[in-house]
């Protein structure tokens, strides 16, 4: 069986396409016979050739004037499900897929599924799964609410493969009257100047935590080694809470997803909300002074030492190694 | 100014979690204030400081009438809660959640502000605060590390992939602040003795008009099944004994990173 239509909320950085968002409409095409898409933001026309490559046919183009684009989106596709017949709407578990997703359940009075790891079809039910307690149990569950099906997915869930189609057919929304939700208006924006490859896309991960002793340690230990390997450097929630690396850095269940080769924790104790972030990666080493943190009983290399002798060691020997 | 803060109290995070048969979290044991919500409840506290004038209003809801999380938020220094305890409730989702919330400010009337985690620890969906504002019929500022109230407007910094940007809406609105936002603080001896007898509204879901809505039937879903997820193996572990760092660069080595 094969769902007749699935809905994708895009979202772009920059003038791309997210990778989270090729992800879906991978997953898309295997659930439904048309692959559309819906887009809240500028220069649609970009969003459809990309978005066409990966099997979408076509982009409703909601204009968010000024407003959060998620609020305007979520009241946007609720409009359009009663002409368009979507069986189910998938959003990345991003800030803005959840503002989307969160307007349209209200509206449509329609459960949703947030955190998902896997998407399935069960007869014709949409069949979602997710894991809790930090991972450790897979649930699978279906909705009994009636079409569309709301799901938001975790970035790095499934592979985005192209199916090499042309570009989609931009179909404009025009003006959506999102009532007080389209007040939250966007007055500037800040983009933190990024160096090297982003965290969810690169080879290897290098994260610190409250191990490294002081917010000072980060640079010349877990930024220092993660350049050295051409990687990324991410943080346990513990360190970003206390204020030492911005947010975007934080690795785990309320920040990002990540799948590496090579994830390495420095100082890195385990919680699970933690583990839930990077235990999918490919290879794992840990350097711990407590032998007993929960990091080991994940790790393919455990090094129980103090990270502040270990690394710069390593991080030296790397160098020499050329 | 007004502000409600929803307020979860869940198992205690650092205890392993279990499901009942029916799927549902198990209870059992005493349920503490969620680490999260303590930013929002500090956050609340400072605007109404700031504003010089209103009180701090918690929202939970919890099952068999349990308030120690909710003390401890009271202790901090908000005025009052209300607290929908039902059995009614258990299986209730986010959106049957967001729906209580909702019918709780509409009750208290007189609300500018209604402040939440941007998620719960426990079952961390991340929905509520938009729900609730659609319900409403609010405006929602999501995702906010940094939060000001001027002239009947609320304006945060507003988490992006990229950075931030900066979001503003008028009041009221629904405001969803990150861990960190503010640093809470501990509840003083006097906080907690005046705690004791700051009052708590027990309501249940049919005094909110909710009856159906909420709980397993409201929720609409079926869970269809629960297996322990495929465990990880640990590797090898060794003592640092001056060359771990060697054994780090062989691993390396191994998988061509370096």
């Amino acid at each position: 069986m094969t769902l007749s239509k699935v809905w994708v909320f895009a979202e772009t950085a920059g003038d791309k396409v997210t990778s989270a968002t090729l992800e879906l409409l991978t997953k898309a095409r295997e659930l439904g016979s048309t692959v559309e898409v819906v887009y809240a933001g500028d220069d649609a026309t970009a969003v459809a050739t990309q978005v066409g490559e990966y099997g979408a046919t076509k982009v409703f183009h909601v204009d968010p004037a000024g407003a959060l684009p998620g609020a305007v989106a979520g009241v946007a596709i609720a409009g359009l499900v009663s002409e368009h017949q979507p069986d189910a709407v998938l959003f990345v578990q991003s800030y803005d897929g959840r503002d989307a997703l969160a307007r349209l359940s209200v509206r449509l009075d329609v459960p949703v599924f947030t955190n998902g790891m896997s998407l399935s079809l069960a007869g014709d039910d949409v069949q979602f799964g997710t894991a809790i307690f930090g991972g450790t149990v897979n649930v699978d569950a279906k909705s009994k609410a009636g079409k569309p099906a709301l799901v938001a997915i975790r970035p790095k869930s499934f592979a985005a493969e192209a199916s090499g189609g042309g570009a989609a057919e931009v179909v404009e929304v025009g003006a959506v009257d999102a009532g007080r939700a389209a007040e939250a208006k966007v007055l500037e924006r800040f983009e933190e100047e990024q160096t090297g490859p982003k965290l969810e896309e690169a080879a290897v991960v290098v994260s610190g935590g409250r191990g490294l002793g002081a917010a000072e340690n980060y640079k010349p230990l877990v930024e220092e080694l993660a350049k050295l390997l051409k990687g990324a450097f991410g943080a346990s929630r513990a360190i970003v809470d206390a204020g030492w690396v911005p947010y975007a850095l934080q690795v785990g269940q309320t920040g990002k997803t990540v799948k590496p080769k090579v994830y390495i924790a420095i100082g890195i104790s385990g919680a699970t909300q933690h583990l839930v972030g990077m235990k999918n990666s490919d290879n794992i080493i840990a350097i711990n002074k407590d032998s007993e943190a929960p990091i080991f009983g994940v790790a393919d290399l455990g090094i129980v030492g103090d990270a502040h002798k270990v690394v710069p060691a390593l991080i030296e020997a790397i160098k020499a190694h050329g | 100014m007004n502000v409600v803060v929803c307020v979860k109290q869940i198992p205690d995070p650092a205890v392993p979690g279990a499901l009942d048969a029916d799927h549902t979290l198990k209870r059992e044991g005493k349920l503490v204030l969620d680490e999260s919500d303590s930013y929002g409840v500090e956050m609340a506290l400072q605007l109404v400081d700031a504003a010089g004038g209103g009180e701090v209003t918690l929202v939970s809801m919890a099952p068999n009438n349990e308030v120690s999380g909710l003390r401890t938020a009271l202790a901090m220094g908000a005025a009052k809660a209300v607290l929908v305890s039902d059995p009614a409730c258990e299986g209730t989702d986010a959106l049957g959640t967001a729906k209580v919330i909702a019918k709780c400010v509409e009750r208290l009337g007189d609300t500018d502000l209604v402040l939440t985690a941007t998620e719960s620890t426990d079952g961390y969906t991340g929905t509520i605060p938009g729900q609730v504002a659609e319900i409403l019929g609010w405006p929602a500022l999501t995702f906010s590390k940094h939060v000001e109230i001027a002239d009947g407007k609320a304006k945060v910094q507003r988490q992006t992939e990229a950075g931030y940007d900066v979001v503003e809406a008028s009041l009221p609105a629904v405001v969803s602040v990150t861990a960190g936002v503010v640093e809470p603080r501990y509840p003083s001896f006097k906080g907690i003795m005046a705690a004791k007898n700051k009052p708590v509204d027990q309501v249940t879901a049919s005094d909110l008009g909710l009856g159906d809505q909420v709980g397993w039937a409201g929720a609409r879903q079926e869970i269809t099944n629960v297996e322990p997820a495929p465990a990880r193996q640990a590797g090898e572990k060794f003592e640092d004994d001056g060359t771990g760092f060697e054994k780090v660069v062989a691993f390396l080595e191994k998988l061509k990173v370096i």
